[in-house]
């Protein structure tokens, strides 16, 4: 599905991707600067989450602040590739899991309360498929998340 | 910066989302047993100390039409690699980048990043321009686009209670 976007949609998701109001009621503060009513803000972004535009409106944490994380691969036979990922995707730890064109085909994020938590996963992971995992974890992170730009 | 148990519960409490009511800070509040003051107070210290790099809506890309992904990965001598990054982070194209280990022999490659553009053709000019302005072209390099997306929520760090916008 492609988002048709209407101008005020636009307008909030360009505006509110990062320093949305740290105030006791944001909505109704975003309402009146784009002018709308506060239920009618809240009824726009419910929307655009029905409609998976918005994930949600939250906080992107800097890696490795908080927990431990890692991105890992696994090269998987294509016929099993649906199967694998299912069993990936069991993880409650498991937040990204991806196909991508390449021999080391399906990639993933694990997030855990420690190292050992993330180890223990990709373990498990290994055993339960059968597969080897390549665990990537970061070194270095050289951006800064400032949201995505609708202008492009 | 020193994260105490409350942060992480405050963070495992929003990964799933603000709730969508006129008072979410105060709702949040009363999951955790906090006052809306003390959320508040505590995200802002946790957005002005840089744990929380960003707060906001966050978007899928895909729905809004921007359909490849690109992972882009170059195996990059280490010396190099952080004059190269701050380089290659300076195109508005780039939405991360990160140095990771390699992984010989299954992975030769030390420098990532994505890259979202509407089609494959314009995500392929845009690395071009950054392989050729940022001197990368001479690193082997390979870009991986993504196929199915199977997950995608937010990163879990703690057990998140039940998120939903009551009347209580």
């Amino acid at each position: 599905m492609s988002a048709d976007l209407s101008s005020l949609e636009e307008k909030i998701l360009n505006d509110y991707q990062r320093d949305f109001p740290l105030e006791p009621r944001p909505y109704d503060r975003i309402a009146g600067c784009v002018g709308i009513t506060e239920e009618e803000l809240l009824e726009t972004l419910g929307n655009l989450q029905n409609r998976n535009v918005v994930s949600r409106v939250g906080a992107v944490v800097k890696p490795q602040t908080v927990g431990a994380s890692t991105l890992a691969a696994m090269k998987v036979p294509k016929n099993r590739l649906r199967e694998v990922a299912e069993i990936v995707n069991s993880f409650e730890a498991v937040n990204h899991n991806y196909e991508r064109e390449h021999s080391l085909n399906l990639w993933f994020v694990v997030t855990a309360p420690d190292e050992q938590g993330v180890k223990d996963v990709l373990k498990e992971i290994e055993n339960q498929t059968g597969l080897k995992v390549i665990d990537l974890p970061l070194v270095t992170s050289f951006h800064i998340d400032l949201g995505f730009d609708l202008k492009w | 910066m020193v994260i105490d148990g409350t942060d992480e519960r405050l963070l495992g409490a929003l990964a799933d989302g603000l709730p969508l009511c006129p008072r979410p800070y105060d709702e949040v509040g009363r999951w955790l047993g906090l006052s809306e003051g003390q959320v508040l107070s505590r995200l802002r210290r946790l957005i002005s100390t840089g744990v929380v790099k960003r707060f906001g809506v966050i978007v899928r890309h895909r729905e809004l039409g921007y359909r490849a992904n690109a992972m882009v990965v170059w195996d990059v001598p280490d010396q190099l690699l952080p004059g190269l990054a701050h380089k290659a982070i300076q195109f508005d194209c780039v939405t991360l980048c990160y140095e990771r280990p390699r992984r010989q022999p299954d992975w030769p490659y030390n420098l990532f990043c994505m890259i979202h553009g509407k089609d494959r053709k314009t995500v392929r000019r845009q690395l071009d321009r950054l392989n050729r302005q940022t001197g990368l072209q001479d690193c082997p390099h390979d870009i991986l686009f993504s196929g199915q997306c199977f997950k995608q929520k937010g990163a879990r760090y703690h057990a998140a209670p039940e998120l939903k916008c009551g009347a209580a």
